[in-house]
């Protein structure tokens, strides 16, 4: 048989070098205790930027349909999370399960409501997802806004609007309408987080490797030859679409857990367009590209604060190189191995 | 009977009558040309034959079963299989992908061994690209497979389309001028590549072509098509010296 190239090792060994590199550096600097207590809350917050821009380039990068409402899934994966957590804390009091088993639930909700929003839209001919997505985002907020989740011995209790419940003795409201989540116990750690990007990475990575990628991609190179070679186009933008909120929605779990309070307005509509922007400036269909603007980015208004009359111009001028670089012969040049089928 | 049957066939946009009243019957094996000038309806018939346009009256059956209202990518695993007049190739995608992509159904796991990469994963994936580069090999792309396809020189392009085509294991491939923009070198390399193909492939093939010398060349059997009308059926002799069809040709 014909030697065969391979470019898909790359995406695997660039991807999780950075990440496991990435790891070892920041735990050696949590233990020589040369990190500031900033840059160490935002440990948490960067894995779920990483998990939410990596999620969306599934959408937008590889299946080329404009999303603008990934932090809708976020959000219903942050509150549902929530939701498991307080009400599994007796059940399975080992956290580090209890996260992970909310994680779980938390996927399964935005996958749900993935199946809800792509299912009429996905299999219109044209761009409707841009604006359906946007409404979702803004629907989900307006949701949780109004939404009260108590629980008391006799279990869980909903009510939209108002609070229509009344807790028994020793009760809890776990979300409270526009007032949030608070008191939650933060079970999130940097190595939950860590964990989740890793199982991001090789899922999503492993996936687009595959006859499924490979069904995808054909979907968005050409809808019409996908068909008429048997792909499905509903199918696959489908499947594609709902993984992408899958893992957006354990993001919204990994992230909601590392504050004690939280509210819906934290997955508002500028949330989604953060992410995009992460998507599109570490290129779109390039996994590893949004890792690393998705860190970079989330530290980089931190880090800034030391110069902070230049903070803005700063973070402009590195946007501006990030989008240069990404159309440069020099990013061709590092990826030679990539782009040897140039002639 | 025949392996393809079209009777009747007709569709409009508007008040336009692209195709009227077309029949037309294929045995199994056959290599068969259509042809007519500019705008007579060659590609809508293509497109009505593989359910990308829906047919307003009339009737396909391919081996007995009704190919009208079936969506293309059932039509496809229905076995027909075609190329497009502009090149409608996975761009972005290597050639090999390309072709692997169309053994889709062929060679198959589930999303949980996509996913996890176990299971057959490895062995399928191996078979695909032996496969692949089985169906490369006999259009001399199989050198190229790591290309992106977009990269390929344009006469290459039209070959992967093919190849692609062929990777669905067809009984009927439709080729919409397969030779457009080639020059009669690489053309007749083409048409030779063609023969081969149905000869080891089995396949039966329909092929649309601007130039009636070139199809006489190679077709058993012609149609021919003026304003979405049959104009003359026949031998490649009988039709070309069919009066009605050289004044079509010549728009005398
Ligand atoms: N989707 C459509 N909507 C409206 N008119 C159409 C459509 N598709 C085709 N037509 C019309 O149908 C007629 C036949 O077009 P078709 O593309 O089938 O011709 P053709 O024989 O393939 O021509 P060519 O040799 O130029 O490829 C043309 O008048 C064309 O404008
Ligand atoms: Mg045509």
């Amino acid at each position: 048989m014909k030697k065969l190239f391979s470019p898909g090792r790359r995406d695997y060994t660039i991807s999780f070098g950075i990440v496991i590199l990435a790891y070892l550096v920041v735990q050696a600097m949590i233990l020589t205790g040369n990190i500031t207590s900033s840059f160490k809350g935002q440990l948490v917050p960067i894995c779920a930027y990483i998990v939410m821009a990596v999620s969306l380039n599934l959408t937008v990068g590889v299946l080329g349909e404009l999303s603008l409402g990934h932090a809708g899934f976020m959000s219903v994966g942050a509150f549902g999370g929530i939701v498991a957590t307080t009400a599994l804390a007796d059940a399975i009091p080992f956290a580090p399960l209890r996260l992970a088993v909310a994680m779980a639930f938390g996927g399964l909700l935005a996958g749900i409501m993935g199946v809800i929003v792509g299912v009429p839209v996905l299999r219109l001919k044209g761009d409707y997802l841009a604006i359906v997505t946007l409404a979702f985002g803004q629907i989900i907020m307006n949701i949780v806004n109004v939404l009260y989740i108590g629980r008391d011995a006799r279990g869980l209790h909903f009510s939209l609007l108002e609070q229509r419940f009344e807790l028994g003795e020793g009760g809890k409201m776990i979300i409270n309408g526009p007032i949030g989540v608070s008191g939650v116990s933060k079970l999130s750690t940097f190595t939950a987080g860590f964990l989740l990007v890793l199982a991001t990475l090789l899922l999503i990575l492993n996936l687009l490797h595959s006859r499924t990628g490979r069904a995808v991609m054909a979907v968005r190179d050409n809808a019409i030859a996908a068909e008429s070679i048997g792909i499905s186009i509903t199918r696959y933008k489908l499947l594609a679409f709902v993984v992408s909120a899958v893992f957006a929605g354990m993001a919204g779990t990994l992230y909601a857990m590392n504050y004690s309070t939280v509210t819906a307005a934290k997955f508002d509509f500028n949330t989604s367009i953060l992410v995009l922007v992460f998507v599109v400036l570490g290129g779109l269909g390039n996994i590893w590209g949004s890792i690393i603007a998705a860190a970079l980015l989330t530290v980089l208004p931190e880090l800034l604060r030391a110069v902070n009359d230049y903070r803005m111009l700063l973070y402009a001028i590195l946007l501006i190189a990030m989008m240069l670089f990404n159309n440069s012969k020099l990013k061709e040049r590092l990826l030679a191995g990539r782009h040897r089928e140039v002639e | 009977m025949a392996m393809l049957e079209v009777t009747q066939l007709g569709i409009s946009f508007g008040g336009l009558r692209a195709v009227d009243a077309l029949s037309m019957r294929i045995e199994k094996g056959g290599l068969v040309g259509l042809i007519g000038p500019n705008g007579a309806g060659k590609t809508t018939v293509f497109n009505m034959l593989t359910g990308v346009y829906r047919p307003t009256d009339g009737g396909i059956r391919l081996d007995g079963e009704n190919l009208v209202g079936k969506t293309p990518h059932e039509i496809c695993r229905l076995g027909v299989a075609r190329t497009f007049q502009n090149i409608r190739l996975f761009s972005r995608m290597t050639v090999l992908d390309n072709v692997k992509t169309a053994l889709h159904h062929e060679t198959t796991y589930t999303l949980a061994e996509s996913l996890l990469h176990l299971g057959g994963y490895r062995k399928k994936e191996r078979e695909m690209d032996a496969r692949a580069l089985d169906i490369l090999e006999v259009f001399g792309l199989a050198e190229k497979n790591h290309y992106t396809a977009a990269n390929l020189p344009y006469g290459q392009q039209r070959k992967l389309e093919i190849a692609r085509a062929l990777a669905t294991s067809p009984k009927l491939l439709l080729l919409d001028e397969p030779a457009a923009g080639m020059n009669p070198q690489e053309t007749g390399e083409l048409m030779e590549t063609i023969e081969l193909v149905r000869k080891k492939y089995g396949v039966t093939v329909l092929l649309i072509e601007h130039d009636m010398k070139l199809v006489a060349g190679i077709c058993e059997y012609l149609y021919v098509l003026n304003f979405g009308r049959e104009l003359a059926q026949g031998s490649p002799a009988e039709v070309l010296h069919n009066p009605e069809v050289v004044t079509a040709y010549l728009g005398e």
